[in-house]
């Protein structure tokens, strides 16, 4: 259905459209979704302030190369779920990537629109037309591949491998993804709130997977119950490694074994993953601080000071070594964090925490930094201001600084190269490994990133081990 | 799910528990553990393996009822069902042959050093097995023990059997006997395996214990289950769950342990007082 469009130079007069959210002082006392999504006519007018322009920035702007303009020219024909099949083309979980993308700094950040105006609402309505057509039970199967026979074992049910998943079985091979936890999505299920992400939205991803027939087994840890090599001797032909996240940073400064001082990744994992926040309807209990302060300023920092009000923390800080500018948090985090009234302590680092009797801790000595010299990242150094030290009264801390690789797989796979910081190397091009038929994507080889970034990587492997499987799929039955 | 074989109440507050998870049992080895969720609301709990009879696939996971969770477990009927049962995890124990090792097992510890002898006994050590408990009616595998060790003692806090007092006492005798003791390993109550190190420390004998502290993954993600060993601060379920007892901070693992005490007591008695709460009055009473 073609749709006579409003002018050019009209559609920019177009106000981008906000987004319809709970209340702050109402949502910090609940654990339901922050925003409520766009109407349909919010959507088809936003949509409608494309461009058009040739260049498309947007598309080379997303880690995933989303045909952008082609889904929002469906939106404003009213194709809802068509276009969000066109972006499955390309991401296979746009509710997800919706909601939890830095999209100010990829499509919208290159939108031409931006140049004079605001950008259009991309990560809004990518999220629009994917619950849109979930909600309505518009899903379709994509068009599958004859089976090829070849079986390939994903490794972590996360946003990268249940990209390779997604990409390889329809592809047609047979695809099996070995979750360490009980439940599939990895950090979709463990890290991210329900209140940015629900939890029944990765639920229908997986359900979806499963399908189309990948093979989900939960409770089993690779490394331990299954090595890669026995993977192999088990009859797959390839193997993707997307563990993610590995053990949890510390500060490694006095007192960091007090109770109440929590990785990140613990406190999460509680609250998401063993739904702590309904204790003692779940049984597994979360320390609910009233003095609460999250020392670092990434997104699962903003996620646990957010968590932290929610279970009714009186004062919730963030603790962070350098200044606003370089918090690697995504605007939008930092901005509902705000307004929700967590207070922010930039240019402070904890040197000490101190406890009581009874091993609880009851405060954290902290210093003043100032900005310095730019490091290895380009960001300015923090350095400590001699004698600026203070308490600062705090019965929960939450340390979010960061992991470092899980040794697992890497102890238990001969062969396989990792770099100093026990990552798993590959070729960037194919997320190759050193080992023959392995691939690797997402934190496991970068390090901590992000969810669409690991898809990112996820699209490539999956492009390279289908290239690989059907190589090798020529080399055994050349006349198949 | 993993299908429970059996289910028995071994004790006033034990249960033994055997589980059919062939490959997780083909796998594992004395000293390493796994984690097990019973229903949906419910928790992960680690517990030590207590037995691997590889034959038939079967693990044995024997259990004191202290909190819901343990509670809820004692529920499971023979034939019946277990939602998850992950693992091996965490590290073997170390085997070697070290001429003449010593376990000490000290209540539910009674249970994990039981493979390990199994283990210590076929690398041709000559195995002496301590077990103690509070009285009589707690203690349980004293026959598996008599037959995999060379050398069997019981100890009963109150005497009401075997030697009348702790199993440091009998440690200490034999330390100062004449017998060449190369490695010791202690499981139990924190106190017991402090009391034990505190004891061979002076001896200079190698002494190893199995530590226990509260986990959610188990493998290595969250590290709430972090323990100070010496200057450094390791996590217990990928660099242990065995670690060198002359070096482990036993108050800080206390304390840890009681992170959760009050929710933990406030949970068990709503669970007790629930209507739905179909516990027999044995289990009841334990709470």
């Amino acid at each position: 259905m073609a749709v006579e469009r409003i002018q050019k130079k009209d559609r920019m007069k177009i106000p981008r459209c906000g987004m319809p959210e709970q209340e702050p002082l109402e949502r910090i006392r609940n654990f339901n979704e922050v925003p409520f999504g766009l109407a349909e006519a919010v959507a088809v007018l936003e949509a409608s302030r494309c461009l058009e322009c040739t260049k498309a920035p947007c598309v080379a702007g997303c880690p995933v190369e989303v045909d952008i303009p082609g889904f929002l020219t469906l939106v404003v024909e009213g194709d809802f779920a068509g276009a969000a099949r066109k972006i499955k083309e390309t991401n296979s979980l746009p509710a997800i990537c919706g909601r939890v993308c830095p999209q100010e700094e990829q499509c919208e950040a290159v939108c031409i629109l931006s140049k004079k105006f605001t950008p259009v609402a991309i990560g809004y309505l990518e999220r629009f037309v994917a619950d849109y057509e979930r909600e309505n039970k518009l899903t379709r199967l994509p068009e599958m591949a004859p089976s090829t026979g070849l079986k390939v074992a994903v490794v972590g049910s996360g946003p990268a491998g249940l990209t390779v998943a997604g990409d390889l079985v329809k592809l047609g091979h047979k695809v099996t993804i070995f979750e360490a936890l009980h439940k599939p999505g990895g950090v979709l299920v463990y890290g991210i709130p329900e209140f940015r992400l629900p939890k029944k939205i990765v639920q229908s991803e997986c359900d979806f997977l499963a399908e189309m027939g990948v093979d989900f087994k939960n409770s089993t840890v690779i490394g331990k119950s299954d090595t890669i090599d026995e993977l192999f001797d088990m009859g797959y032909d390839a193997v993707f490694i997307g563990t993610g996240a590995g053990l949890p940073n510390f500060m490694g400064i006095p007192g960091e074994n007090l109770i109440g001082i929590y990785s990140s990744n613990e406190y999460l994992t509680r609250s998401n993953l063993m739904r702590a926040f309904d204790f003692p309807t779940y049984d597994t209990p979360i320390i609910k601080g009233r003095n609460v302060a999250v020392l670092g300023g990434g997104n699962t920092a903003m996620d646990s000071v957010r968590t932290a009000l929610r279970l009714g923390a009186e004062n919730a800080y963030i603790v962070y070594r350098r200044s606003e500018a370089e918090m690697p948090a995504r605007a939008e985090e930092i901005h509902h964090a705000q307004q929700e009234g967590v207070q922010f302590h930039m240019l402070t680092n904890p040197v000490r925490f101190i406890g009581d009797d009874s091993g609880k801790v009851t405060a954290m000595e902290c210093i003043t930094m100032k900005l310095g010299e730019p490091d290895d990242s380009g960001r300015r150094r923090p350095i400590p201001i001699e004698g600026s030290n203070f308490t600062l009264d705090v019965d929960l801390v939450v340390v979010a600084i960061g992991n470092s690789s899980n040794p697992l797989i890497p102890q238990t796979t001969p062969g396989l190269e990792t770099n100093r910081w026990g990552n798993i190397v590959v070729n960037e091009e194919s997320m190759k490994t050193s080992r023959e038929g392995v691939y690797a994507g997402g934190d496991i080889v970068t390090g901590g990133a992000t969810v669409i970034l690991a898809a990112g990587a996820g699209k490539v492997a999956a492009r390279a081990m289908h290239e690989f499987l059907m190589t090798k799929k020529e080399a055994i039955a050349p006349d198949d | 799910m993993p299908k429970v074989i059996d289910n028995i109440q071994i004790g006033p507050q034990n249960w033994k528990m055997r589980v059919y998870v062939p490959k997780l049992v083909a796998k594992a080895s004395p000293g390493q553990f796994v984690i097990v969720r019973v229903n949906e609301e419910g928790e992960r709990v680690p517990m030590s393996i207590a037995g691997l009879d590889r034959e038939n696939g079967l693990l044995t996971i024997i259990y004191q009822v202290v909190g819901k969770t343990s509670a809820l477990m004692t529920t499971v009927e023979a034939d019946g069902e277990i939602l998850d049962c992950v693992g091996p995890l965490g590290l073997a124990t170390h085997v070697d042959n070290w001429g003449t090792a010593i376990l000490v097992g000290g209540g539910i510890g009674i249970a994990p050093i039981y493979p390990i002898a199994q283990a210590w006994k076929e690398a041709g050590n000559r195995v002496i097995t301590i077990i103690g408990a509070r009285s009589k009616n707690i203690l349980f595998y004293e026959d598996e023990h008599k037959a995999a060790a060379d050398d069997l003692h019981v100890c009963t806090d109150d005497g009401s059997y075997g030697h009348h007092g702790f199993v440091s006492d009998v440690l200490k005798k034999i330390l100062d006997s004449d017998e060449k003791v190369g490695m010791i390993m202690a499981i139990g109550p924190v106190p017991m395996m402090r009391v034990v190190a505190n004891l061979t420390r002076p001896y200079d004998v190698p002494t190893w214990v199995s530590l226990n502290p509260l986990m959610v993954d188990g493998t290595g993600m969250c590290g709430g289950c972090r323990v100070a060993v010496g200057d450094t601060t390791k996590f217990a379920c990928v660099d242990g769950p065995d670690f060198d007892g002359h070096q482990v901070d036993f108050d800080l693992l206390t304390k840890r342990l009681n992170a959760y005490k009050e929710q933990e007591q406030d949970a068990f008695h709503r669970f007790l007082e629930s209507p739905s709460c179909k516990l027999s009055e044995a289990v009841k009473n334990t709470g």
